[in-house]
């Protein structure tokens, strides 16, 4: 509809600041600083209950012993650490693989036309197949099966196969979240842009897909927290990360405090991501409020 | 038919499903021509538009252009969009491109103009029409008005030989009409050949050079302006006239 009685200036400025005390006001629901309190005091009074059963329950004296030991944990933690960073590498490059083949599966599933149903068809074997199948069966198959047939100049690294893996699983799924974001674009954009004569493939590249993308970024990125979880599935495939690396100490000691800090890890990881999804869904409602408004 | 056409329609048929829309339309323009497409909503204009713009396939009949029959299934579809510019009812910008961007993307991919020549004659065009300072703005930072304003520029960007209107003042507030509608008279003093779906029945009286009465998807009735909105003869048009004027629109 016509905006008129446009929004000045200053006022979108206004709107745009005040990211920070945003996010706090998310996460808490309330309204200023009494909201903010409420939250506090609420949130203090359902720890100290936790803390208080869990620290007075029988088998407290040996849990701690088993999970909180500090000593294991300084012991352990500069292993794990340096484990993780093989984590980290298997997250950042499965993730580049994953947005451009992901993407490429969900075009080819777009494609119009009899001419490309083969095409079509193969996007939606691959998407049923490896959404289908667990994602350790995948990482097995590939990471004891390929190297098995013994190919020549085939790597044989299980850190490459199990990364493979996750490179494949992912861009199934990941291609369906492009697969929404491209459906989500309404057709009148694919008509205006083939009415000035560009051709399926030039609509998509410049005018269906930029638009797509923008909007699926939360879910992407809520994808892309799973994938940084399922890195660690990778250690069953004998690649010493962080999982296995805690596994090795715990085998050593007997004492699971490993794990809590491998756990620790994660946490640190994908908690920025975690609220960046947030603050941009956050933004994304604000920037439509304000188009209504206009 | 005649030589100098510059569109002909002959028998066109289009049905969605069992619903035929276009029950054999004939129309033809000459070179030049501004003619107004009026009837009811539903009617098919719209339809008839994006069939000529080869955006619906249509079932049966023929469109020629220019002496070439578009609607052949050898014809380079792409190749014939170019030569037809459409503005839609929604304006259908690309939101998330500035205006100068909106209008120098067709020329930049399908004509493929250099960037300098795409933005010279973009600018040139803005200028003229009066959005020179939105050049860098986004679509949803303009009022409506301005907003179908670039979507015709954008269509002119491709230098067309055909302009096909669809309903482009429907989704505007009224005191934004005029400004869209004086870009459109202005095209028509200039010659361009233009094929409009309009509901603005003082505009097509003003601008039209022929009005055709489209009615449950056939040309019912034609004429010039004075003959259609003046004395018309059937009493189809003379009915749908009638709730016009007694709606205040005429």
């Amino acid at each position: 509809m016509a905006r008129k009685d446009r929004r000045s200036d200053s006022e979108v400025a206004r709107l745009d600041g005040n990211r920070g005390s945003k996010i706090l006001a998310g996460l808490t629901k309330g309204s200023g600083g009494r909201g903010v309190a409420i939250a506090l005091l609420s949130t203090a009074v359902v720890l100290t209950v936790v803390v208080v059963l869990v620290v007075r329950s029988p088998g407290w004296d040996e849990v701690k012993q088993a999970f909180f030991s500090r000593d294991q944990f300084e012991k352990s933690f500069p292993d794990i650490l340096s484990a993780f960073w093989t984590n980290v590498k298997i997250f950042l490059i499965a993730e580049v693989f994953i947005l451009v083949l992901a993407l490429g599966i969900a075009v080819l599933r777009s494609l119009p036309g009899p001419v490309f149903f083969p095409l079509r068809a193969l996007a939606v074997v691959y998407v049923d197949l490896f959404r289908g199948v667990p994602t350790v069966l995948v990482i097995y198959i590939l990471g004891f099966g390929i190297p098995a047939l013994q190919l020549q100049g085939v790597p044989i690294s299980p850190l490459f196969w199990g990364t493979v893996a996750l490179v494949v699983v992912y861009s199934a799924y990941v291609s369906e979240v492009y697969r929404a974001g491209i459906e989500s674009i309404h057709p009148s954009q694919a008509a205006a842009a083939r009415s000035l004569g560009l051709t399926h493939g030039q609509a998509l590249r410049h005018v269906v897909v930029p638009q797509a993308v923008r909007r699926v970024i939360p879910p992407l990125l809520n994808d892309f927290i799973g994938l940084q979880k399922d890195t660690a599935l990778v250690a069953l495939l004998g690649v010493v990360e962080a999982f296995r690396q805690s596994q090795i100490e715990v085998a050593a000691t007997f004492n699971y405090t490993p794990y809590l800090a491998t756990a620790l890890l994660f946490v640190l990881i994908t908690i920025p991501m975690a609220r960046f999804t947030d603050w941009l869904l956050a933004r994304d409602k604000r920037r439509q409020l304000a188009g209504d408004l206009r | 038919m005649s030589s100098e056409a510059a569109l002909v329609i002959e028998r066109l048929h289009k049905s969605f499903g069992k619903l035929e829309v276009l029950r054999g339309v004939d129309l033809e323009l000459a070179e030049h021509e501004v003619v107004c497409l009026i009837g009811a909503s539903g009617s098919g204009k719209s339809t008839l538009l994006r069939c000529v713009n080869l955006l619906e396939p249509i079932d049966t009949g023929r469109v020629v252009l220019r002496g070439e029959d578009i609607t052949t299934p050898r014809v380079d579809v792409n190749r014939v969009r170019r030569g037809i510019g459409i503005v839609f009812q929604a304006f259908n910008l690309f939101p998330h491109m500035s205006v100068l961007e909106n209008v120098t993307l067709g020329p930049r991919k399908a004509l493929r103009l250099q960037k300098p020549e795409a933005d010279a004659r973009a600018t040139e065009l803005l200028d003229r029409f009066g959005l020179a300072d939105k050049r860098d703005e986004y679509p949803d930072r303009l009022s409506g008005g301005q907003q179908q304003r670039v979507a015709i520029v954008r269509a002119l960007a491709m230098q067309p030989g055909l302009l096909l209107l669809d309903e482009v003042t429907s989704a505007l507030d009224p005191e934004l009409v005029a400004e869209v509608l004086g870009v459109v008279r202005e095209l028509a003093a200039e010659g361009m050949t233009m094929l409009i779906a309009t509901h603005e029945m003082s505009f097509a009286r003003d601008v039209a050079h022929r009005v055709c009465f489209l009615d449950e998807g056939v040309i019912l009735e034609q004429g010039t302006p004075e003959q259609i909105f003046g004395a018309p003869r059937e009493p189809r048009t003379q009915q749908f006239l009638q709730r016009i004027v007694d709606a205040g629109r005429l």
